[in-house]
């Protein structure tokens, strides 16, 4: 049995988790909040810095209690990118000194796809059009001869930034979305936004400015019920796109954007007029977490990947698209042609 | 008489016209829904009249309601049965007139050719807009070398004959090439 530690910090929190073929054995969260404003990269990576050792030790602890020790782990894995640079290098410190210290070989693995693949082994999906929303990032992807392609994605911003932006400017606190998402169930109509699809791409920056703007002459719970309503559906739209254009029958929602309720039942209505599946994982898998990294980490150190510590640099605009899939057998049930 | 279903819209033949509709997306707020629909088809049906304006043979529209489009049925054969590198040179004629135009068809492939009359016809502009930059001119090239790697064989023969025709048109022909091959090499699907 493989067993892998994983470390995730990318922006906001701070996870490592222990896991095997069959489940996670443990995991260990820290999540830096803001007090006021959104995440600052230097105080993110400054609390990273305080609290990795702490929860590393943590960590190790509750795997000892599930009878994993140290010398059970075969791999240490790490969210190589993408992310915030300063919480990117504190993290991969921490795992490269792991790694030299345990003498156990290391695995950087994409942050996106980590996203993907805890959700395929989380839930039925075999091989999904995957829609991957959070604060930074916002794209359509599809597994396709030998990588996972970018369908569609955000031409400026993630969706989770663009509600944090307008959040911050109505005077909610971060996250945003979450409190956009409780407004909007009281609201009595719509008012038009921008809604931007260009080809399979979309955008979000101007939707976001449009609704803070709309604040002016329109209700808060107005304005997130239809900045809520325009964003996601140009996203299932695009979704609805790659399923026709892939032949596809199945979605998976991943991301901690994925919590919101409404873009799961706008999903859900799609998937169902498609006669496709749409599969969410449970919470604890949607938003960042260890276990996501540590089962990348498993799946491409068992089909043999590790990296070398002098090539473990991070990579901020880490693309999933730069990512070899070597953990997915050529086979007529996944990837199939279009 | 049913033609196709894509994600957006259905087309069907009557009396030899035929009849494109966009249909409500369910999950979509009625008011936003019918809005893009709306739009949609009034662009799709402007950029239809705007590039046989250029040069770009393409049905004639009859009417436009709400979110329907009657319009002029194209008997003939899909470029994609008949492809040669004659022909391919014409496609690039033509896609050269479109583009010269500023007009950006979407989804070019040899489906969406018939050869009418001797004339090669464009249609379905349902992902048509407007623009004149070469990343967009680039991505809608890419798009039809991508059908001639997968569905023809002596592909690259007729991508040659294809440029030789675009440059014949399109002043930009040799950046929009380039760029074809940047796209590529991406490996981005667009």
């Amino acid at each position: 049995m493989t067993t892998v530690l994983g470390i995730e910090g990318t922006a906001w929190n701070l996870s490592a988790a222990i896991v095997n073929e069959n489940d996670v054995v443990a995991e260990v969260t820290e999540t830096y909040r803001p007090p006021t404003g959104g995440i600052h990269p230097r105080e993110a990576a400054q609390h990273h810095a305080k609290y990795a050792s702490q929860v590393i030790r943590d960590l190790l602890d509750e795997g000892k209690q599930h009878g994993v020790n140290i010398g059970n782990i075969d791999a240490i894995a790490f969210s190589q990118g993408p992310g915030l640079g300063p919480c990117l290098r504190t993290v991969a410190t921490a795992a490269r000194m792991l790694s030299l210290s345990l003498n156990i070989p290391l695995v950087g693995v994409n942050h996106c796809i980590a996203h993907i693949e805890v959700g395929r082994w989380k839930t039925p999906a075999s091989d999904p059009v995957v829609l991957y929303v959070s604060g930074a990032n916002s794209q359509v992807l599809a597994y396709r001869m030998g990588k996972y392609r970018v369908f569609g994605e955000t031409l400026d911003i993630g969706i989770g930034n663009a509600f944090d932006k307008f959040a911050r400017n109505a005077g909610l606190s971060h996250p945003g979305g979450p409190k956009i998402e409780e407004y909007a169930k009281n609201a009595d109509g719509y008012i038009p936004l921008p809604y931007v699809v260009k080809g399979m791409d979309f955008s979000f920056s101007g939707l976001s400015t449009a609704a803070t703007d709309a604040l002016k002459h329109a209700s808060i719970e107005d304005v997130c019920y239809s900045f809520q309503e325009t964003a996601f559906a140009m996203m299932v739209e695009v979704t609805e796109r790659a399923l026709a254009h892939t032949g596809k029958s199945e979605v998976l929602l991943a991301g901690g954007v994925g919590a919101n309720m409404r873009l799961r039942e706008m999903l859900d209505i799609m998937c169902d007029d498609r006669g496709a599946s749409f599969y969410v994982p449970e919470k604890r898998f949607m938003g960042d977490n260890g276990a996501m990294i540590a089962y990348l980490g498993l799946i491409m150190f068992e089909s043999g990947t590790v990296t070398d510590i002098d090539r473990s640099h991070v990579n901020p605009n880490f693309r999933p698209d730069d990512v070899e899939v070597t953990w997915i057998a050529e086979d007529p049930g996944i990837g199939g042609t279009k | 008489m049913y033609l196709t279903s894509g994600a957006e819209a259905t087309v069907h033949l009557e009396d030899g016209v035929i009849i494109k509709e966009r249909v409500p997306k369910r999950y979509r707020l009625v008011e936003l829904d019918e809005r893009i629909r709306k739009e949609r088809t009034r662009a799709e049906a402007r950029l239809m009249s705007e590039a046989r304006r250029v040069g770009v043979p393409t049905p004639i529209i009859y009417d436009i309601n709400g979110s329907t489009i009657k319009m002029e049925y194209i008997t003939g054969e899909p470029i994609k049965n008949v492809i040669t590198p004659l022909l391919s040179e014409r496609v690039g004629e033509i896609v050269g007139r479109l583009h010269s135009g500023g007009i950006i068809h979407g989804d070019l492939t040899t489906s969406n050719m018939i050869l009418h009359d001797d004339k090669i016809y464009l249609i379905d502009f349902g992902l048509a807009f407007v623009s004149s930059i070469v990343e967009s001119q680039g991505v809608d090239v890419h798009v039809l070398f991508q059908t001639f790697e997968s569905t023809h064989k002596d592909h690259e023969k007729l991508i040659e004959a294809f440029c030789k025709g675009y440059g014949k048109t399109f002043e930009n022909a040799d950046d929009v090439i380039k760029r074809v091959k940047e796209i590529e090499k991406r490996g981005r699907y667009a």
